[in-house]
């Protein structure tokens, strides 16, 4: 049987190094297989948080060879296995140990982003009507697994670490899908300007090249919110309607 | 650090609440919410991040007669789906306000945010699915469970529920014969939390983790099931554990991942290697009536015929899998060892089928283009049958959810009933909002009616020494054992004696190869310290594995005949004698385990009636 070489990330937040560990490989294995047998063979404490390894809860991510993927969708036959392959946490975040990064703040995030308000029913009955051509564009970005790697590659919580001053990518998708939700009647657009910090965002569309369930966030989500607020912050003639207002 | 320094003082961080949930998918979310709606303060315990529980991984979507598709359908129908599906040993009780309350529950998702698929006149999309009578599942392409757990936790984290995030439950503490919390760790720092509780409500799903292909994920290692019966409950219908007809069954390393029966609810169809669509050839005599007797009959059901017949790809799910398992023994499998399920071909009978199969079942696309290679508007999937789903559970009341230990609730797929034999696709994720929300209410109403329990220290201090054990033997010690070996041992013991088939020699072996595995547990020895140790992790999974692994076999055992999920070589047929008896098994006070047949819940003459009329 092929063997293949896992240099894999072993450490804490303050300290850590990168450790060699070869492991036997086969047909159709992703790299997830690959660590849990490392850790059931020759490193047991070793950490990696996962759940369903079927690339829907989107616990298992990480970096392979340097980019943002799902450890159980990503292929051995798809990284050349004459070298090492490298696995390391996701950056973005601090590390609780090994490949295991704290992802709470994206939790505490989410919290403040006022949540969805529906209009009055449409039917006696407390129902709605609803198109289907009305929900599509909201049911691609409810297709989110909140595997936070679009967050992870982003470069302003990456390299700049604004965590205080933008909620990035994930969250963006999260107020659009909320914005255009058919039924919402909650406005958002006072809060992406000033405190999401959606300005930050310089569509560079590094989340969506990452976004494992292909999610167009740049173009789909970012972009038109982004357009909301130039409408209600910075059209001109909005802007004379509210001097009259006041 | 590893308290190996001072065994003595155990120590821990002490956590009120009225109400303890533990398990945070779609069962532990509804209970959350509701017992917070009805005043009470909810610790929320989940053993991993928040929304990434295995609800996350339903696809088909919500059974619920919303008869927006085809009017015909009401709760009683689809009560009466229900029972039959489970063979009539389910509690009907259950079944009935099943049926009766899954419509305001999906209607209250709609309302909280979920956006499922439109039918065209704007009202909730329902889809064909097996036992169904009527287009019932309430759905979201092939990604409902997602969006249901999204919506649950998205309302949830508004409602001032304390959530504890990656932290499990080692075992519930208890005062004289009540519940009055559980001792927990913290899975990242590995330091103990002891909750103190009025009420506490087990919402941790199932047992998949016993058997070597499974859909289930990780957390599937039937802590509620274990925690229950060692606290006291009884737990029943054991025996029956469904395996889901389509796994993946190639490449190997992915084996077990769930293939959606909305595969089949769309049109697709299971041939063998010689290209039949087998199941044509075994139809049983209660669904003869409603099950198509031609090819062309079943598409037109499938596109929403109102008087074509299901075709027999859409049959319950047991019969499913051992018409799978027949065709792969006898010869006439896929060339990896399961049979061929075929979407591909509809392209012969729509316009843009590749575009619709994409629309339908992205996520099925997806699964098999990326883990497989394997476009399926092109190629047949291969297929094989999958341990899915534990019918059995704890036992409850049907209203309130309670077990019998007071204090204790069990909602979802840990606690056991509504499903009998075999439960129906779609009937879980409908299930886990119905009695969630019941388990809620009255976890909450017990916990305003009755004063706390005391905890005792002498408890406490007992599971911590036993929780810690594994770090004070050596791994160099010669006998030393590896958790995760363990595992896998005990994972190709049920799914070669304890799985699909089953029969008295089979079961009475692995009885004895799991006392030799909980021996070798009791040597299991772990490196590293208590943080975010996976080994350690393992090594506290195992006593909850072992427990109700032993349970099933017992239940199978005892069951001496074949029906619904449960199949004994050894006793092929339907016995009428076990036709209304359910098996129940619980801890006796030596701490022995005690079989029993029962007789299933009384029946009221007006559910009874409904019944008759269907059959």
């Amino acid at each position: 049987m092929a063997k293949a070489t896992f240099r894999i990330w072993r450490g804490k937040a303050d300290s850590g190094e990168f450790r060699d560990y070869n492991c036997e490989i086969s047909e159709g294995m992703v790299v997830l297989d690959a660590v849990h047998k490392i850790q059931a063979e020759q490193a047991s404490d070793l950490a990696v948080r996962w759940n369903c390894k079927a690339g829907k809860c989107g616990s298992c991510s990480a970096e392979i060879n340097g980019s943002p993927r799902l450890l159980c969708m990503t292929r051995l036959d798809q990284l050349p296995l004459d070298k090492p392959i490298t696995i390391e946490p996701m950056q973005a975040f601090p590390v609780v140990k090994d490949l295991v990064t704290d992802v709470s703040w994206n939790f505490e995030v989410k919290k403040r982003i006022k949540q969805f308000a529906p209009r009055p029913a449409d039917a006696e009955d407390g129902t709605w009507r609803i198109l289907q051509r009305d929900v599509d564009r909201v049911q691609e970005f409810r297709k989110c697994i909140e595997c936070f790697l679009c967050q992870d590659v982003c470069h302003v919580l990456r390299e700049h670490h604004l965590h205080d001053q933008f909620i990035g990518p994930r969250f963006l998708v999260y107020a659009a899908a909320l914005e255009m939700h058919p039924l919402d009647t909650e406005n958002r657009v006072g809060e992406l300007r000033e405190t999401d910090g959606i300005g930050y965002c310089n569509i560079t569309k590094c989340c969506t090249n990452v976004c494992p369930e292909h999610i167009t966030i740049t173009d789909n989500a970012i972009i038109p919110l982004k357009e909301r607020v130039v409408d209600e912050f910075y059209d001109p003639l909005r802007k004379i309607f509210r001097v009259f207002q006041k | 650090m590893d308290g190996l320094e001072n065994p003595v003082v155990i120590e821990y961080e002490p956590i009120q609440h009225d109400v303890l949930v533990i398990g945070a998918g779609g069962a532990g979310l509804r209970a959350a919410i509701e017992a917070r709606a009805h005043g009470a303060s909810v610790g929320l315990v989940c053993k991993s991040l928040l929304g990434k529980a295995h609800t996350v991984m339903a696809e088909g979507g919500i059974a619920a007669s919303l008869a927006n598709v085809d009017d015909r359908d009401d709760w009683m129908v689809h009560f009466a789906d229900t029972m039959r599906g489970g063979q009539y040993l389910n509690n009907s009780r259950m079944a009935e306000l099943h049926a009766r309350e899954a419509p305001a529950r999906v209607r209250e998702l709609e309302a909280w945010g979920a956006l499922f698929d439109r039918a065209v006149d704007g009202r909730i999309l329902q889809r064909n699915f097996g036992g169904h009578a009527y287009p019932r599942l309430a759905h979201v392409g092939d990604r409902t469970g997602l969006e249901m757990i999204r919506t649950l936790q998205d309302y949830a984290v508004h409602q001032g529920i304390d959530d504890h995030m990656e932290c499990a439950v080692i075992e519930l503490l208890t005062d004289g014969d009540r519940v009055v919390g559980a001792f927990a760790f913290d899975r990242d720092r590995g330091t103990f939390k002891v909750f103190h509780a009025k009420a506490v409500v087990l919402a941790t799903g199932g047992v998949g983790k016993a058997f070597r292909i499974t859909s289930n994920s990780w957390e599937y290692t039937g802590d509620g099931h274990a925690l229950a019966y060692r606290a006291g409950a009884a737990l029943i219908d054991m025996e029956f554990v469904q395996f889901h007809p389509t796994g993946m069954v190639w490449p190997p390393s992915v084996a077990g991942i769930l293939v959606t029966e909305g595969v089949r609810g769309e049109g697709g169809v299971l041939r063998n290697s010689r290209g039949e669509r087998f199941m044509f050839g075994d139809i049983p005599p209660l669904y003869r009536n409603s099950t198509a007797d031609s090819e062309e009959e079943g598409w037109r059901y499938t596109q929403g015929d109102k008087d074509a017949r299901r075709p027999p790809e859409l049959l319950t799910r047991d019969h499913v899998a051992r018409c799978i398992v027949r065709e792969i023994k006898e010869g006439r499998g896929s060339p990896h060892g399961g049979v061929f399920l075929d979407i591909a071909w509809i392209k012969e009978r729509l316009p843009n089928a590749a575009e619709h199969i994409k629309r339908k079942l992205p996520s099925m696309y997806h699964q098999f283009k990326e883990l497989a290679g394997i476009d399926i508007t092109e190629q047949p999937m291969e297929v094989g049958p999958t341990t899915h789903y534990v019918m059995g559970g704890v036992r409850v009341d049907a209203d309130s959810q309670m077990s019998d230990v007071p204090g204790l609730f069990a909602a979802g797929e840990c606690a056991g009933g509504l499903h009998g034999a075999n439960r129906l696709g779609g009937n879980s994720l409908s299930d886990l909002l119905v009695f969630g929300k019941r388990a809620g209410e009255y976890a909450a109403r017990f916990a305003r009616e009755n004063a706390g329990g005391q905890i005792s220290a002498d408890q406490v201090a007992e599971v911590a020494r036993v929780a810690l054990e594994p770090f004070d033997r050596g791994v160099d010690a010669e006998s030393a054992e590896n958790p995760f070996a363990i595992q896998h041992d005990l994972q190709d013991l049920m799914q070669e004696q304890v799985g699909i088939v089953r029969n008295e020699r089979d079961l009475q072996d692995a009885l004895e190869a799991i006392d030799r595995l909980r021996d070798r547990t009791g040597r299991v020895a772990v490196s590293g310290n208590r943080e975010y140790n996976p080994g350690w992790h393992t090594a506290l999974d195992l006593r909850n594995l072992l427990t109700f692994s032993e349970v099933i076999a017992r239940a199978a055992l005892e069951r001496q005949e074949s029906r619904g999920a449960h199949t004994r070589l050894d006793f092929p047929d339907k016995d009428e004698t076990y036709g209304k008896l359910i098996i129940a098994i619980r801890r006796d006070a030596d701490g022995g385990l005690t079989v029993s047949r029962e007789p299933t819940a009384p029946i009221s003459d007006e559910l009874q009636q409904i019944i008759d009329a269907r059959k």
